[in-house]
């Protein structure tokens, strides 16, 4: 046995400022809501202290997006992708400064970080610069929408926002863009990016704050589409404010994805799918695999393993470059996880978890099984975005499809079987909008991602996304 | 002895047995399997932990030399290295030469505790006759050997007569007598990771102590997957059967790096119960110098010149 020595990422890179101000119409500017703390999950300490817009500042914002929209979508496809490639690049240069920051604040694993968030953070600005001068290919037009008001979460603060901005830009459109209260420190570091690269004024702007903030930005009337991922609940607020205003909506809202693991399945793999499914992120991914659905027959030999396999996640500082479980993002997340298992535990599912030493200071919350889970229990029912997995079982193909669409949501599934002709079968049947088959949260720039119920609707990511903003 | 009381009796009882037995064993996702090796070879083995590592590292190395101008003087240099591979590092675990320098090596390292492999069965190929296999296992076990690394018929194997397999390995057990056996399964020959789990669980069935990748003649040897498929098929052997049997990757482990990654692996797929010699070897040659100028690094903060350390 050898223990791994600490192998901290240096947090030098990062020039954290005490403050920061709102990014409108190309300049730093101050809020005049009252400034609120963002905090590292890991550590409780406070980070810096960040502007909150009111819906006056928000009204500048848009303001300042409306004045830029006719600039910036006059200018020929080829130059709008200059600026998204060269932003891309600098992405890339800045890769590591961008993910520890994302890691300082989000609490996630600087692996993922610097493994999975920022290369695809990247890859997406690229692909959709590719797009910028071909949309009279894509069949949308190519007439962009205006100025499109976007709130995204905190749980992949930069990545969402760049499944917002990137095709925004792209097809023309400006950007008022709200990070989420949390986690706002990355995409006001966007804010410098796009300066860097010269982006023209007014094409982006980021408004921090919290719920009103975010309110402002989608009931604005100069806001012409809303891009929202978040919460089904704050989602169906939003469907409301903007019933009957001619605003084109896409919302990316909730999860209660089943992983379906077949008695053929390769097993050692399907484990790692199962953990990749939930706890990669803490489990604060909207597409998580929160519910195994795995066949009776196999169930003994698969729970050993995958209990083996939570044995050896190790739990701790983000910025530690072995870690694999990171913090929760926030005590009210934490609050929400641990009242969920509770529930779980009293509604009689049985609660198991690996030995695992949490760290005193900080939101952590250990990676945690349930099983004996059925599907009237709680847990088998409310996206619980957390590292927390209930364990279903099935008999037959028919059973598994029967359970994982029995839910209001419907945004991804997994199909664990070595047998081709039954992952199709699985496919057509499945209501969700990504059905992976012997692997899960794999995530491509030029894959659509998008729900079915109260999933959401609209499409982002690929040719679909583009969809989202040209006028059609 | 224990006899084999487990369900796994049977399984060699016939062909068709055999063939169910293996066939029955999960597949292996080879997106997955490569993922998961890729994504354990990113784990930061720094300081206390790299220092760790490469003692461990060294002591579980099999030094090799297996080339047709190999000779006495060849041999008992390396023994001496293997003995005293630099400053104050540990002998490695063995050397590993062809069945007629066993001799040389048997006498060069009497009583040190390093033990003498040698390759057998028709190495590297296997193409020969059962009996000239036995035959060729027995003459190294005579000479001294200690361990016998012995190859499959992959033809065999490949053509799907798995029992011609198995009761060649048997019989070369036979003829190990108190010799421990290393079945080497030529993973490059076998290509796919379907391939490696069955090849993997047929030797252990068959009475291997060992498993091993790789001749070293065949590109790719030791490939992270492969280790990591072959460390989970020991680790399921020994939840169904009790026994533990050993793994050595060889071939292609050139630098500390490579080596950390395969003890990580070990760590994280089998358990630190295969973290000693007697169960985690590395078949290698070059991959020793590399081991000793990175700990003379971390214990002195700079790099020597390569002049600082053994060419034998």
């Amino acid at each position: 046995m050898f223990e791994y020595a600490p192998a901290p990422e240096s947090r030098e890179i990062v020039d954290l400022r005490p403050s920061y101000g709102l990014f409108i119409d190309g300049e730093f500017t101050e809020g005049s809501g009252p400034a609120f703390k963002t905090v590292n999950p890991a550590t409780e300490e406070t980070l810096a202290e960040v502007a909150c817009a009111s819906a006056d500042d928000v009204d500048r914002a848009v303001r300042a997006a409306r004045k830029a929209f006719g600039g910036w979508s006059g200018l020929p496809g080829s130059e709008r992708a200059k600026y998204l490639f060269r932003i891309a690049r600098i992405i890339q240069e800045r890769a590591r400064e961008l993910a520890v920051l994302e890691s300082l604040d989000n609490g996630k694993p600087i692996r993922e970080s610097r493994d999975v968030d920022l290369p695809l953070v990247a890859a997406h600005f690229f692909y959709y610069a590719g797009w910028a001068d071909k949309l009279q290919y894509a069949g949308f037009g190519t007439k962009p929408l205006g100025v499109a008001g976007q709130v995204i979460p905190w749980n992949f603060p930069l990545l969402m926002l760049a499944w917002k901005v990137a095709p925004a830009l792209a097809c023309g459109n400006t950007v008022v863009l709200k990070p989420a209260e949390t986690t706002p420190l990355t995409a006001l570091l966007f804010a410098d990016i796009c300066r860097q690269a010269e982006l023209p004024p007014g094409v982006v702007n980021i408004v921090t704050g919290a719920g009103e903030t975010g309110a402002a930005v989608v009931a604005h009337p100069e806001v012409d589409k809303v891009a929202f991922t978040g919460s089904t609940e704050v989602g169906r607020l939003i469907a409301r404010t903007v019933a009957g205003t001619g605003k084109k909506v896409t919302l990316e809202l909730g999860g209660k994805a089943a992983n379906i693991v077949f008695d053929d399945a390769p097993i050692d793999q399907a484990v790692e799918g199962i953990v990749n499914g939930i706890f990669f992120n803490q489990g604060h991914v909207c597409c998580a695999g929160s519910r195994l659905l795995v066949q009776e027959s196999v169930q003994e030999e698969l729970l050993a393993a995958l209990k083996r396999r939570l044995g050896t996640l190790r739990l701790g500082d983000p910025l530690d470059k072995n870690t694999d479980i990171g913090a929760i993002n926030s005590a009210e997340q934490l609050a929400r996880i641990r009242s969920l298992s509770e529930t779980g535990e009293s509604e009689g599912a049985e609660r198991w978890s690996p030995a695992c030493e949490l760290p005193e200071r900080g939101f952590w919350f250990p990676p945690t099984l349930f099983t004996g889970v059925a599907q009237s229990h709680t847990i088998a029912r409310e996206e619980i975005f957390g590292p927390v997995l209930s364990v279903l079982t099935f008999r037959t193909p028919a059973e598994a499809v029967e359970k994982a669409n029995n839910t209001p949501y419907g945004l991804s599934a997994g199909v664990w079987t070595e047998k081709g002709s039954r992952i199709l079968w699985m496919a057509e049947r499945l209501r969700a909008g990504v059905v992976w088959a012997n692997t899960f949260n794999k995530f491509d720039p030029a894959s659509p991602f998008g729900g079915y119920k109260e999933s959401g609707y609209g499409r982002e990511g690929g040719l679909h996304g583009l969809e989202a903003y040209l006028d059609v | 002895m224990s006899v084999a009381t487990t369900p796994l009796a049977d399984v060699a009882s016939s062909e068709a047995a055999l063939r169910a037995f293996l066939h029955g064993l999960p597949g292996v996702d080879r997106v997955g399997a490569d993922q998961r090796a890729a994504m354990l070879g990113t784990r930061s083995i720094k300081t206390t932990a790299k220092a760790r590592a490469i003692d461990l590292a060294i002591s579980m190395v099999d030094l090799t030399t297996l080339e047709g101008a190999d000779t006495r003087g060849k041999v008992r240099a390396m023994c001496a290295k293997a003995l005293r591979p630099g400053g104050d590092a540990s002998r490695v675990a063995a050397v590993c030469v062809y069945p007629d320098l066993v001799a040389v090596a048997a006498e060069a390292l009497r009583g040190s505790g390093v033990k003498v492999a040698s390759v057998a069965t028709a190495f590297p190929s296997g193409r020969s006759s059962l009996d000239v296999k036995v035959a060729d296992t027995a003459f190294a076990v005579a000479a001294g050997a200690d361990e016998i690394d012995m190859v499959i018929d992959r033809g065999a194997f490949l053509s799907g007569d798995y029992l011609k397999v198995y009761e060649e390995i048997v019989a070369v057990k036979a003829a190990c007598g108190e010799a421990h056996l290393k079945v080497i399964l030529e993973t490059g020959e076998l290509v796919t990771y379907d391939n490696v789990r069955r090849a993997s669980w047929l030797a252990m069935l068959a009475g291997a102590d060992f498993i091993k990748t790789s001749t070293g003649k065949v590109s790719p040897a030791a490939t992270l997957p492969v280790t990591l498929i072959m460390l989970e098929a020991v680790r399921d052997f020994r939840d169904r059967t009790g026994r533990q049997v050993g793994v050595k990757p060889a071939g292609g482990i050139r630098t500390t790096k490579d080596a950390i990654k395969n003890l990580v692996l070990v760590q994280e797929t089998a358990g630190a119960d295969w973290l000693t010699p007697d169960w985690f070897r590395l078949g290698a040659s070059s991959l020793l110098n590399d081991l000793l100028m990175q700990r003379e690094k971390l214990a002195t903060g700079r790099y020597a010149g390569p002049d600082y350390f053994t060419l034998d």
